[in-house]
């Protein structure tokens, strides 16, 4: 009878809805299914991009191999979920993704209203604006009835319509969906400046065709503190993220680099010997092995390395380390103690 | 009455009036479960929904709509600024998407008419161009399209220092076009003798059809309600003293300030939604008109009618009801394709819609806004043409 066929779908389709509402914690699902799921830019230079042969890399990239090395104890166990701006809160809420590492600012209503969690800060930026040069301008405060580009759905649109109201100056906003169709409108001159954290414009003006074209103006449009964010009712996942990041940050520190962590393995001194394992019983909390610190820095890297790798001297971006120096370098990245 | 018997008899004898044997009943039941399940799985639906928002402590409900929005809009046809609400930015898009849509519903209109008549023109070169319009036209994605024009725009054409001036205070430039606008006392007389023109139109109109119905003379109603259209206007505005209170574009500093805009991106929506649709439209023509039988034609001609009026008079008032239809299927399209606004960055409310649910992270509130205005601009067109259709429809005498 077709009724019933009708009537036993829809109830099987009930049941699944349930399952799918009660689904288990999100570190449970990460550990059976055997890899990480990220969420990631879908495409910037020196924080996500895939290279020409489709390999992913990236400062947010070696923060997803990081938490992946923690749990698995292989850099390789994760997969990249490309996301735009607009669909990366989404995808982290629905359980899309088990981790959002995409350049994303953290913020008191995104913790507080939106159901999600930042796990710590992997890159101190700032927003920025960036003009032609031979426009003339030296300053943000000049752009009065300029044009600008805007990235949608970005904590970048409300800080440039604050900060031009609090200098009481104006200027028209034509918003754009992806950074790079952004960048691209604005090379075309439709738009006299763009905006963007300051991080995204150097590695937009370095992929550009003329990046001696451009200037970064100095003021900083607002605190751009981005990092690593999970959602809400984990929180030993939660916790897997944070201290992947804080382990990650902390070997630099103390100087484990990927070059020396065997030899580090046997020296006398007591935070190290901790921090890779060698005494103590760290791993144990968050159901890990007690080598996870080692296991990052020998397959990531440590922070300071994966920085130089991916935005310093050492890529296209030449970013200076600047507020992600050290603490103990006059910057702010300061981790946890690891005891 | 004897008449009345027989039909007494046949009625259904008195059995008990709810029995399970009556398929009128049965089918009743099942309705009645069939619906009592869907409600019950959309109840089930959004209170599930409802309680995992709630338990991963995403906030809820449309408060949002109170707060200060806090973004700027760059094109707003009513006044709008960052410290007005959510609310507002929505009503804002919104606008915006209905003015995309009704200069593009009557521009469609136009070119696409003009095309499909063209197409079935004597004239071997027309009807072939029109042709070659329709198939390029439809055969290429309106978002490649929307790209195009949009590249064009903003690739090739000058910077506003470098301006093109092709009429003195008229500048085109990557900025858009920039026009002199009348403003003030004056603008508001004019758009009053307008208005009066066109009640006037429409009364003559009237009284002409019905004076035609009973005497038979043909009153030229083109050319007086053109005369009336343009002279209304003027006449008023020399009423109000001849003011003449311009807006001209001036280049200050980075832009344009003063005078009319039309944005790259409001041009280059426009451009693509028209020039796309319209080839559509044109079919919708062509189809209409050869659905009308060659009789009709060679009748009227054999009545003396000229080429022209046969078309107006005979030929076209057929073919409308086989064009309508579709035509209003071709309209709903366009006010939909008008959502790839989004991809060039004009404004409309799937853009700005999209910035708020960013902003406040209520994706779901978000797209039930953007469903439901699109579903009541949907169902108001339908609305609209189903009214035309039945008024066009055959009278059958």
């Amino acid at each position: 009878m077709k009724w019933m066929t009708g009537a036993a779908a829809a109830a099987a389709l009930l049941l699944a809805t349930v399952t799918t509402a009660q689904a288990g914690e999100t570190y449970d699902t990460v550990r059976e299914r055997g890899y990480v799921q990220c969420g990631v830019n879908s495409g910037l230079g020196g924080f996500a991009l895939a290279d020409s042969k489709g390999e992913w890399k990236g400062l947010d990239i070696d923060m997803c191999r990081s938490i992946a090395t923690m749990v698995f104890g292989d850099a390789s166990k994760f997969k990249v979920t490309p996301l735009t701006t607009q669909q990366r809160l989404t995808a982290l809420q629905s359980g899309e993704i088990d981790v959002l590492t995409r350049n994303t600012t953290a913020t008191m209503s995104r913790d507080t209203t939106q159901g999600l969690m930042s796990a710590g800060i992997n890159y101190y930026d700032s927003q920025g604006v960036i003009v032609k040069k031979d426009l003339g301008v030296s300053s943000v405060t000049e752009l009065d009835g300029a044009t600008i580009c805007v990235l949608q759905g970005t904590t970048t649109e409300l800080n440039l319509a604050d900060w031009f109201h609090a200098h009481e100056i104006s200027y028209k906003p034509v918003v754009i969906e992806t950074s790079e169709g952004g960048f691209r409108t604005f090379e075309s001159g439709r738009c006299d400046a763009t905006t963007s954290d300051k991080s995204q414009l150097a590695a937009l003006r370095a992929s550009s065709a003329s990046p001696d074209e451009y200037i970064i103006l100095p003021e900083d449009l607002s605190k751009e503190p981005l990092g690593p964010m999970v959602r809400q009712g984990d929180d030993e996942w939660f916790m897997v993220v944070r201290w992947a990041l804080n382990g990650w940050v902390e070997a630099e520190e103390k100087g484990i680099t990927s070059k020396n962590v065997d030899e580090m393995l046997k020296s006398d001194n007591p935070d190290i010997q901790r921090i890779l394992g060698v005494t103590g019983d760290m791993g144990k909390g968050l159901q890990v092995d007690n080598r996870w610190a080692y296991n990052i820095v020998k397959q990531v890297g440590n922070y300071g390395e994966s920085f130089e790798r991916n935005v310093g001297m050492g890529s296209p971006l030449k970013l200076e380390r600047g507020l992600n120096a050290q603490w103990t370098d006059g910057g702010v990245m300061y981790a946890w103690p690891i005891r | 009455m004897p008449m009345t018997a027989p039909r007494a008899r046949r009625r259904r004898p008195a059995r008990p009036r709810w029995s399970w044997n009556d398929p009128a009943l049965r089918a009743l039941v099942y309705q009645a479960l069939l619906l009592g399940l869907v409600g019950l799985f959309i109840w089930y639906l959004a209170s599930n929904t409802l309680h995992n928002l709630s338990k991963r402590n995403i906030t809820t409900g449309f408060d949002f709509l109170q707060q200060r929005a806090g973004f700027a809009i760059g094109e707003t046809a009513i006044a709008y600024s960052p410290n007005d609400t959510y609310g507002r930015a929505v009503l804002v898009g919104l606008v915006n998407t209905l003015m995309v849509s009704v200069i593009g519903i009557v521009a469609a209109t136009l070119l696409g008419t003009l095309v499909g008549i063209g197409r079935l023109s004597r004239n071997w070169l027309v009807s072939r161009l029109c042709g070659l319009y329709v198939e390029v036209m439809r055969n290429v994605p309106l978002l490649l399209q929307l790209f195009f024009w949009y590249a064009l725009i903003t690739e090739i054409m000058p910077g506003p220092r470098q301006a093109l001036s092709p009429l003195p205070d008229v500048f085109i430039s990557n900025r858009g076009l920039r026009l002199p606008w009348l403003a003030g006392h004056a603008m508001d007389w004019i758009l009053g003798g307008l208005a009066l023109a066109i009640v006037a139109v429409v009364v003559i109109a009237h009284w002409a059809r019905r004076r035609q119905d009973s005497t038979g003379r043909i009153f030229p109603l083109g050319r007086v309600a053109l005369l009336l259209l343009a002279g209304l206007p003027l006449l008023a505005w020399l009423a109000s003293g001849a003011a003449l209170e311009v807006d001209r574009p001036v280049l200050t500093g980075f832009n344009f300030q003063g005078g009319l805009t039309l944005t790259p991106e409001l041009s280059a929506l426009l451009a693509g939604l028209v020039i796309y649709t319209a080839a559509y439209i044109a079919e919708v023509v062509r189809s209409g008109v050869q659905a009308v039988d060659t009789g009709q034609w060679e009748a009227a001609a054999s009545l003396g009618l000229r080429r022209r009026r046969v078309l107006r008079r005979v030929v076209l008032p057929q073919a409308m009801r086989v064009i309508i239809p579709p035509m209003t299927s071709q309209y709903l399209n366009l006010m939909k394709n008008s959502s790839l606004a989004v991809a060039i960055g004009y404004p409309d409310i799937v853009a700005v819609t999209n910035t708020i649910l960013n902003q406040t992270g209520q994706a779901i509130e978000g797209i039930m806004i953007i469903m439901a205005a699109y579903l009541v601009v949907s169902l108001s067109i339908s609305a609209f043409m189903n009214w035309y259709n039945k008024r066009m429809a055959l009278v059958e005498r």
